[in-house]
């Protein structure tokens, strides 16, 4: 069975927002749109996104770190919010694994929103109807599009390179390595959705070279004292015989 | 979460349409078994009608919740795995039986179709009636596992909340029946006014006891585990919105810690101290008093539902630190 999902990498991100805008622009030009702006030139801007940058400071001045955290529907293998739909609006495609809302069915009850634990569910406030992250299933099967560029438009757009789209359930793609290498991990997982997208965490990149790392101080040969032989003071063959 | 007005009204005018049934319905068995006096005047087909005015404006009521009404009857379809759509089937179902019952009932269309062990007749109502307590039931298990089917929606996600529904529909659907009994004079207002005491006691009891529970509630999920980040200290900057968002406008309540123990105390007060204590005073003639007591009872579990909405803590919050 095939699940489709993203990968995102925490070391990488350095919120640009790039995955944000070109998400909405893709997505409110294609069949999931139009996605609403309210006052999108006022003081308060609003409207409907699939994904959604936010940005945490995490330990304490001067010792911080700041973590970027790209959030969208996390394509749950088990998910809360399907088996709760009253229309059926709401399901789980069995060929890819990509949760997906029916707008003309979708009565916009709100219901479940509140059954997503991560708040991935947006109510469309013009369409009235419940919109979340699709994977841009309109690109991924695009036979007119290339090959190369069968991908959400998010993974496409991040100039770090940090969103990873791949099959989770095959051992071999990008996706499943990047989780098994770098230690993915999935978002609250004490709630049993068993999210697909999986988050790679913040990790050292530079290496710390100590002395013992060059020298072995536990070797009791210390070979690595053995330098170039003493002249030694005996006449040698090279000495009594002329070439 | 925010309180959905919609759902507040939907839940709590349902709840004593349904409770009114079963307190007329509950009395004529218990004339039937001679338990209870004959009603001086049977007036089981207004009260039915009543009932049923109830249960339709939950309806109405509920149609305001949704983004799409006209699409309503989709929300049939998957009675299989959602309680919300068994929701749907059951109040139009619970509808029907208490209109049909109440027709029967005020027709002349009521007669005895047998005679149970000899004594007992049965006629056509007491069988559509029956049925309509059936689909009560159903309808009261649906609407409350609507919400406790939530699993980390922890506040809901307990026996409890099915309990509370139960128990508050039916108790200010007798303080109801007791005014009505009042108002006619028929005879069955001790019955009434006992079963409505002993309800809204036993509620009392089933709300505080969930208060209780949920004040030690502590949620599996933190910061750390929403975004996974074990360090005890993580400060959010942005939350990747400027104006808000639908997730920062339909589950962040916003009310002061003041405004919620205002509404604590008023439903504790007005849905079950108050009414119980009007209950205790009345008398077959005190119409006042009794109307007086529905009224502030249906205030006190309006509040009550309210701050049932302002006590569940949804674990999306925790990716709106700045504000939640
Ligand atoms: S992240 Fe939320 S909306 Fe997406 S599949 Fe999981 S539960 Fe459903
Ligand atoms: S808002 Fe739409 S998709 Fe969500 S539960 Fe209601 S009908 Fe289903």
């Amino acid at each position: 069975m095939t699940q489709l999902a993203l990968v995102i990498d925490l070391n990488t991100c350095v919120g640009c927002h790039a995955c944000v805008t070109s998400c909405k622009e893709w997505n409110t030009s294609g069949q999931a749109g139009p996605m609403v702006d309210q006052n999108p030139y006022a003081a308060e801007p609003t409207g409907t996104f699939f994904n959604r940058v936010q940005s945490f400071e995490v330990g304490t001045f001067p010792n911080t770190q700041t973590v970027h955290f790209p959030k969208s529907c996390l394509h749950c293998e088990d998910p809360p919010c399907v088996p709760v739909c009253p229309t059926g609006a709401s399901y789980k495609r069995p060929e890819d694994g990509i949760v997906l809302v029916d707008y003309d069915k979708c009565i916009g009850c709100e219901y479940c929103s509140w059954a997503c634990p991560y708040g991935a569910r947006e109510i469309d406030e013009q369409q009235k109807v419940m919109k979340k992250c699709t994977l841009c299933i309109d690109r991924l099967y695009d036979e007119s599009l290339p090959e190369a560029e069968r991908k959400p438009v998010c993974v496409l757009s991040c100039p770090t390179s940090a969103r990873i789209y791949g099959d989770i359930h095959d051992p071999e793609s990008d996706a499943s390595k990047a989780i098994s290498d770098a230690g993915g991990y999935q978002l609250m997982p004490e709630w049993g959705t068993a999210p697909a997208n999986h988050y790679l965490p913040r990790r050292k990149v530079g290496i710390a070279v100590h002395a013992e790392d060059l020298q072995r101080v536990d070797n009791p040969l210390r070979k690595e004292d053995r330098g170039p032989r003493k002249p030694t003071t005996r006449t040698t063959l090279d000495d009594s015989t002329s070439w | 979460m925010k309180p959905a007005i919609s759902v507040i009204l939907l839940t709590t005018l349902v709840g004593a349409g349904q409770g009114l049934f079963l307190a007329f319905y509950s009395a004529e068995w218990f004339v039937l078994l001679g338990i209870l006096r004959p009603a001086l005047n049977d007036y089981g087909g207004q009260a039915a009608a009543l009932s049923f005015l109830f249960l339709a404006l939950g309806l109405v009521a509920s149609f305001f919740h949704l983004g799409h009404p006209e699409r309503a009857w989709r929300a049939a379809a998957m009675w299989r795995s959602s309680w919300l759509s068994r929701e749907v089937i059951a109040l139009p179902a619970a509808m029907l039986l208490i209109l049909g019952y109440a027709l029967v009932k005020l027709s002349a269309l009521d007669s005895i179709v047998l005679v149970l062990g000899e004594s007992i007749p049965i006629s056509i109502s007491t069988v559509v009636g029956f049925g309509a307590v059936l689909a009560i039931c159903a309808l009261f298990v649906c609407t409350a596992m609507i919400y406790a089917c939530l699993k980390f929606l922890r506040q809901w996600h307990s026996p409890l909340t099915v309990l509370n529904f139960l128990l508050m529909g039916c108790a200010s659907g007798f303080t109801l029946a007791s005014a009505l009994a009042s108002y006619s004079q028929d005879g069955r207002f001790a019955y009434f006014v006992g079963m409505a005491v002993f309800l809204t006691l036993a509620a009392l009891v089933f709300r505080f006891a969930t208060l209780l529970r949920n004040k030690g509630l502590r949620s599996p999920s933190s910061l750390q585990s929403a975004i996974g980040v074990h360090h005890p200290t993580i400060r959010q900057i942005a939350q990747g919105a400027m104006g808000g968002s639908f997730n920062t406008r339909a589950f962040i309540h916003g009310y002061g810690a003041s405004v919620v123990r205002l509404a604590r105390r008023g439903f504790l007060l007005l849905g079950f101290v108050i009414p119980l204590l009007l209950l205790q005073i009345s008398d077959e003639s005190s119409i006042l008093i009794c109307s007086l007591a529905f009224v502030l009872q249906y205030l006190g579990l309006l509040a009550e539902r309210w701050y049932f909405f302002i006590e569940a803590e949804h674990p999306q919050n925790l990716y709106y630190q700045m504000i939640s």
